[in-house]
């Protein structure tokens, strides 16, 4: 399942609706392994495509260093598809190359507008999962709140 | 000293977990080879009739190797080879719906 706050989903459809009807894509960053991402950093489409996006290699590595460097990991990548489901496509099947990440994927098509679903793909094999919006951001600490008493 | 190669999450499963690796060679394509010889499979990873697959990124020091001389960019000791599955997709590839 994928978990994450109402306002990174929607920096994530701002952003595909803003380079529709090209195809929009970023990541949803957030520390290693907690599998709550915390920020959305857009990332430019260097293929400037209605049905193909492809982030800068220079640009990906960059990032990619900066995260690494931060403790941070790329949790969710995104996509946006303006033609047609939210749903993969062969060619996101076959460049799936992050095992960990949820691939994000939101559509821009006024037929599904809006429709959004996150899959895990690993070597050809996809598996869909919920999505699941939290109003703000969890604590970072189990939200059981014992009153002290004194 | 020799090229330090780092190996992406999607292809640790072939270097027994590792991230990090130490080979030689002249060239990108020569480092490439010998990693072959040690850990069977990885170039198939990586390379499709001679050339970088089209979802796959090397990087000598930071540099798209694609920008540079590809498979034939030379090293020397002391480099660092990244390989990088490349950010990609989108709804050209039939199965979108």
């Amino acid at each position: 399942m994928l978990t994450l706050t109402k306002p990174l989903l929607e920096a994530v459809l701002a952003h595909a609706w803003r380079d529709h009807p090209l195809e929009a894509c970023g990541v949803l960053a957030g520390p290693a392994g907690s599998g709550q991402p915390q920020r959305c950093i857009p990332l430019r489409n260097v293929a400037g495509a209605t049905d193909f996006f492809r982030i800068d290699p220079q640009q990906q590595l960059q990032l990619w260093r900066e995260l690494d460097a931060a403790g941070e990991a790329p949790l969710v990548i995104y996509h946006s598809h303006t033609g047609s489901r939210a749903e993969p496509s062969r060619d996101d099947i076959a460049a799936a190359g992050e095992p960990d990440a949820h691939y994000l994927i939101v559509s821009t098509d006024p037929r599904h507008a809006n429709e959004v679903r996150s899959f895990r793909m690993v070597d050809g094999v996809v598996v869909e999962e919920r999505v699941k919006t939290l109003a703000s951001a969890p604590d970072a600490s189990p939200i059981e709140h014992s009153k002290e008493t004194s | 000293m020799s090229i330090s190669v780092e190996i992406p999450t999607l292809l640790r499963p072939l270097t027994g977990g590792l991230k990090r690796l130490d080979a030689d060679g002249a060239t990108v394509y020569e480092v490439l080879q010998q990693l072959e010889q040690r850990y069977p499979g990885l170039q198939d990873r990586l390379l499709k009739d001679g050339a970088v697959r089209r979802f796959m990124n090397l990087y000598v020091n930071d540099e798209d190797i694609r920008f540079a001389q590809e498979l034939a960019t030379p090293v020397s000791a002391g480099d660092c080879l990244t390989i990088l599955p490349a950010v990609a997709g989108g709804a050209a590839g039939e199965g979108a719906r």
